[in-house]
């Protein structure tokens, strides 16, 4: 990749995105660590009355931090990336800054209609795809609008090959489109009976087959949210930061087409021991497993393209981020497929250890990675070096040891509740009761509220950083080719 | 072909799609018309246990319970026959839940009863003293919609064919029929309840939450 220093780019969709990834940020993790200090100190569940129960916030965090906290990293760094890989500005096209500027408000009034909607406690109950009809339908405008950015963008280039980091937003865009269309289908029941409140709707299947639809949705929603645009994240992102140009081009080939192919066979894994039919479900192990190849693949190649050069690691803080993100990437995608398999999942399934294995990879490799993204685009879209190298680096360490609590914690907690649920007595009786299966995880749950008190201090010191960055740091004239200045 | 794919998007796009939309036409559809069939002798839910219905995805119980009993012995120790397919036909959409933060409730109708449920909803600590279980007293004030479960019955009724009205069905009528229907499965509910206000609330034809949703869970066998 050359400089782009001669080239004048319009950050103005990027900017505002990049607010709102904080502002969901923020937000998300502060219901977060409240719901996960409710199962510490059930006390904490009467603060707002009827909205404030666990499990009334529950859906609002995980949708927050999905919809809000991800996405706004996603188009973020999309309307940053695209620009500079396709050599072409937004700002020479009148269409496409319309287009953007309207992608970004209505996602971002339809986000907080979203999130009251679900705080009001209008639901389809299917996990991460609570939202009832008209929001669904502002979602896929929304959805469409970023698709004529990407491919409008794409029309117009001057590089004509795409780069990685466009492959996979490109997958994202397909992907999310094909699942959310089909696990969201339902029947409004006030437009066919003429009776009752509109916002309510029915599923299109039922039950097996729900289910079946529902985690097909629910796991790849992993994959096309969590892991697919994130990995176009850091393809862009660490090479530039380094100057290090990514180490392999097979291997990338390679890990994106498998990780395409495999990634959605893998849904079933959900459903072990289930109604669903046997067959489903050792594929769904089956493919997890195979699944570890295009995830290393991709994380190998991050880790690799650092060659000869991990002594930026010391002085780059920005490059702790991305390797740590790769690392827990690493991490995340060896345990899935321990968890996918169906002697581990007996045990696994319903208990902690589920969060535990999604917070490693949100906690550690999603939001590492999109506020490494957000740090090496503020100094270049606000022309100002970061305000604080040693901010990030208190940053860096009490997020990465929220992290490493998180996930102990809830190892712990899961398979301590697994083997207590299943344990008799010499005469093969049940041995405990099942609150005594869930007292015994207080001392955990403590322990993971700290840790989400933890990752939410490193959090607000980032986005203080990054708000004095923007506001007061020392101007900067030209554009910094790799290393991003800090003070 | 890959230099070439990066270089056409349009193509690049088609590849995308076919590469990912694979799994699920194999995985989904060939078993799609048998998984929907219900077992022998179940029947469509009330109006009033689909206003109890609604009360539990609104107040999100799934978050922390679910329904769905695995063929372990454990399990079935602890709460009875693992779940069989066709038991979910009428479920729209799947309550299985996917996190046991409390017990499994598919079958908690066989062990638990309205009173139970009343005082267990009221306070928690009451009837489990060491439950992390917030209380739902709003469940005791807020009046169920029995309109849009009616709404929802006839939805199905219509575009799925689900067997209201019609031998070894469940009656659904018209919407004056249904209320008064309702009601009186209602006040079955709350003669073994102690509440006062949500009886008095019953007798003046106003369905409080807690009485569809225990309902519901007097149902779930």
């Amino acid at each position: 990749m050359q400089s782009n220093a001669a080239f004048e780019y319009d950050y103005s969709i990027a900017k505002l995105f990049t607010y709102t990834t904080i502002l969901f940020g923020i937000l998300g993790m502060i219901i977060g660590t409240l719901i996960a200090a409710q199962l510490a100190f059930p006390e904490l569940n009467y603060m707002f009355g009827e909205y404030g129960t666990f499990s009334r916030l529950r859906p609002v965090h995980t949708t927050v931090v999905i919809f809000g906290f991800t996405l706004s990293g996603v188009f973020a760094t999309f309307y940053y990336v695209a620009q500079r890989v396709l050599k072409v500005s937004m700002a020479e096209s009148n269409l496409l800054m319309t287009v953007g500027k309207i992608h970004f408000w209505l996602y971002f009034v339809g986000a907080l209609l979203a999130t009251v909607s679900l705080v009001l406690g209008f639901s389809q109950g299917k996990e991460y795809a609570q939202y009832e009809w008209p929001i669904d339908i502002v979602i896929v405008i929304v959805w469409l609008l970023w698709g004529v950015s990407i491919f409008g963008l794409i029309g117009i280039r001057r590089e004509k090959s795409l780069y990685i980091s466009l492959w996979y937003y490109i997958a994202c865009f397909i992907g999310i489109a094909m699942l959310y269309l089909f696990n969201n289908m339902a029947v409004p029941t006030a437009l066919v009976s003429g009776y009752g409140n509109i916002m309510h709707s029915v599923s299109m299947y039922s039950g097996t087959n729900d289910a079946l639809v529902q985690w097909w949705w629910g796991h790849n929603a992993v994959a096309f949210v969590f892991t697919v645009p994130i990995i176009a994240i850091i393809y862009y992102f660490l090479p530039k930061e380094s100057g290090q140009a990514i180490y392999s081009y097979k291997l990338s080939l390679l890990s994106f087409w498998g990780l395409m192919f495999v990634y959605l066979w893998a849904g079933s894994h959900h459903l072990l021991y289930s109604p669903v039919p046997d067959w489903m479900q050792t594929m769904g192990s089956i493919f997890s497993i195979v699944l570890i190849l295009p995830s290393w693949g991709s994380a190998i190649n991050m880790l690799l393209t650092m060659k000869g050069e991990w002594n930026q690691l010391t002085d780059n803080p920005l490059i702790k981020f991305m390797v740590l993100a790769s690392t827990f990437y690493m991490l995340s995608t060896l345990e899935g497929p321990i968890q996918a398999i169906k002697s581990v999942n007996a045990i696994a399934h319903f208990t902690d250890w589920i969060p535990g294995h999604v917070h490693d990879g949100t906690l550690g490799w999603v939001a590492f990675t999109i506020m490494a993204g957000i740090f090496h685009m503020t100094p270049r879209m606000f022309k100002r070096e970061i305000y604080s190298k040693s901010l990030m680096e208190t940053q860096f360490w009490l997020q990465t040891l929220a992290v490493v609590l998180y996930f102990t914690s809830m190892w712990i907690a899961g398979i301590t509740q697994g083997m207590m649920w299943r344990a008799v007595d010499e005469y093969g009786n049940l041995m405990y009761s099942f609150i005594d299966t869930v007292t015994v995880l207080h001392p955990y749950y403590a322990i993971r509220a700290l840790s989400g008190v933890l990752y939410l201090s490193g959090f607000l010191i980032f986005a203080y950083n990054i708000y004095k960055t923007i506001t007061s740091s020392k101007r900067l004239t030209e554009e910094p080719q790799f290393k991003t200045p800090m003070a | 072909m890959f230099h070439w794919l990066e270089k056409n998007p349009f193509f690049f796009s088609v590849g995308v799609f076919i590469v990912i939309a694979f799994a699920g036409i194999i995985e989904i559809l060939p078993n799609f018309a048998e998984a929907s069939r219900p077992v022998k002798g179940l029947k469509p839910y009330t109006v009033l246990q689909l206003a109890g219905k609604e009360v539990y995805k609104k107040d999100n119980c799934l978050s922390c319970h679910s329904q769905m009993i695995r063929p372990f012995k454990s399990e079935t120790d602890r709460y009875g026959q693992y779940s069989l397919s066709g038991e979910y036909a009428y479920d729209r959409p799947f309550l299985w839940g996917s996190k046991r933060t409390g017990p499994d409730l598919h079958r908690v109708g066989n062990y638990r009863t309205t009173d139970w449920h009343e005082n267990h909803m009221w306070d928690p600590k009451s009837v489990v003293p060491d439950s992390i279980m917030p209380a739902y007293k709003h469940h005791f004030t807020n009046i169920a919609d029995i309109e849009t479960a009616y709404a929802e019955a006839v939805t199905v009724k219509t575009v799925f064919n689900t067997p209201y009205d019609v031998e070894g069905g469940t009656k659904l009528g018209t919407w004056e029929e249904a209320q008064k229907m309702a009601l009186e499965e209602a006040k079955l509910v709350t003669a073994d309840m102690k509440n006062k206000d949500v009886k008095d609330a019953v007798e003046s034809g106003n369905i409080p939450e807690i009485v569809a949703l225990i309902a519901y869970l007097n149902r779930l066998k």
